[in-house]
């Protein structure tokens, strides 16, 4: 039994009509050609297909589409307004990333991070980010750029 | 991965949902959908329907009531976690939510959905135990109320009927003279809990009046330690008095769970170990 869907994915509005167990980031990859949200694990653990549902984090591997019918959705698509947002020009200036598959998600799981605590120590930064994994274990400059974002959000 | 395919509901309300339940077969309630959607997606659970709380408005928030939280089943552990009214009268339970995986898990996952779920692995059940409260269900006779003492009763087991559905959490708070403290090594992939150990303790005119102690992770469901809890009731909140106590943490353990990465034995261990930093902390967070 198919259901139809209206998600509004960085501020467009999108009409589906999907099977239930569809999950949010393959109708974010497969029905809207989003492909920036990446599939790691599959399984809630690695944080790469994290996206804001109603401006929170979440892993889009474990929403369904449906879930997510009537909500507001930011992919990493949806984060430059016009130029880099903080978070993306920081993880280019600290190499914040060595093969960049984990990127989108880190980023927007900074993102969320940072709208609840602007100025995170570094331990905050590093717990705040325990649910993305970086397979290339590039945490140093992934903590470095996000603590170069928070200098330059609060200016 | 996809699940199995099923129907999706999504009911206004909690009689609908219900109503649902005790109609359509081989349904299942979805939550925050953590646990849920990773079982369907490796088809360990393969519902036929699926119906939808998460658009229940009542489901949702959290209520102050006679020095009780009540906390509707749909509350997510990142609400509970930031909540000031929980940090204010039930600090544990701000701590625990915060344990749980990880942020974004946190932002979808329920604390209904968590306690349904009874993963012997889950932070909670321990704390929840140890505090003491209720949990309140509603079938298509009505409601009625499950003491947490009762709730969880085998391995992803409760005492909810199946077409019940957790519409509430009644937590008991705590205040000054009062301290609560949750001790747990996790799985250093997955993050469960191996074994936690959740102690309330409330210190008077120097001794320890009233010790509440719960070790979860070693067995199916929460055990009490109530040989741990008298040793130390009536005694001062001495490092030696808790050494004693926490020797005794284990005591109700049998058939403990054991796998490849921490066999029966070593969660026996970890539950002295943990319970003796638990009692530690709530003693001084009562003074």
């Amino acid at each position: 039994m198919k259901r139809e869907v209206t998600i509004t994915v960085n501020g467009v509005t999108h009409t589906r009509t999907v099977e239930p167990r569809l999950l949010l980031v393959h109708f974010l990859r497969d029905e809207l050609g989003l492909t920036g949200t990446n599939i790691g694990c599959d399984s809630s653990q690695c944080g790469a297909c994290t996206v804001h549902l109603d401006g929170q984090a979440v892993k889009s591997c474990t929403v369904l589409a449906v879930q997510a019918d009537g909500c507001r959705v930011t992919t990493i698509e949806g984060l430059a307004n016009g130029k880099l947002h903080p978070l993306q020009q920081a993880f280019w200036e600290k190499h914040g990333l060595q093969c960049g598959f984990c990127t989108p998600g880190m980023i927007m799981a900074s993102a969320d991070l940072l709208s609840r605590n602007p100025n995170p120590t570094e331990e905050e930064i590093r717990r705040g980010l325990e649910g993305n994994l970086c397979r290339c274990t590039g945490y140093q400059n992934i903590v470095a750029a996000v603590q170069a974002a928070a200098e330059m959000m609060k200016k | 991965m996809f699940a199995a395919n099923f129907d999706y509901y999504r009911p206004a309300t909690v009689a609908e949902a219900v109503q649902l339940l005790s109609t359509k077969e081989n349904a299942k309630i979805l939550a925050g959908g953590h646990s849920l959607i990773p079982a369907m997606k490796y088809r360990l659970a393969q519902p036929s329907a699926l119906i939808d709380i998460g658009r229940i408005p009542e489901l949702s928030g959290i209520r102050v009531e006679g020095g009780k939280l009540r906390i509707g089943a749909m509350t997510t552990h990142a609400a509970i976690a930031a909540s000031a009214d929980v940090k204010a009268h039930c600090p544990l339970l701000a701590e625990a939510a915060d344990k749980i995986g990880d942020q974004m898990v946190r932002n979808r996952g329920t604390i209904g959905g968590a306690i349904v779920h009874a993963d012997p692995a889950a932070d909670y059940p321990p704390n929840l135990l140890a505090l003491g409260g209720s949990v309140t269900a509603v079938g298509p006779n009505g409601s009625r109320t499950i003491d947490f003492a009762g709730f969880w009763t085998d391995l992803f087991t409760t005492a909810l009927a199946p077409n019940e559905i957790v519409t509430e959490v009644t937590v008991n708070g705590y205040g000054k003279g009062t301290g609560g403290a949750y001790a747990d090594l996790q799985h250093p992939a997955s993050g469960y809990i191996v074994v936690g150990a959740s102690a309330v303790v409330t210190v008077a005119n120097g001794v320890c009046s009233k010790v509440s102690l719960v070790i979860g992770g070693a067995t199916p469901n929460p055990v009490r330690a109530s040989a741990a809890e008298a040793a130390l009731t009536g005694k001062a909140p001495t490092a030696e008095n808790i050494a004693a106590a926490a020797a005794l943490a284990a005591n109700g353990i049998s058939n403990p769970i054991g796998d490849s990465f921490a066999s029966g034995d070593y969660r026996v261990h970890l539950a002295k170990v943990l319970a003796k930093r638990a009692l530690t902390q709530a003693a001084a967070r009562a003074q």
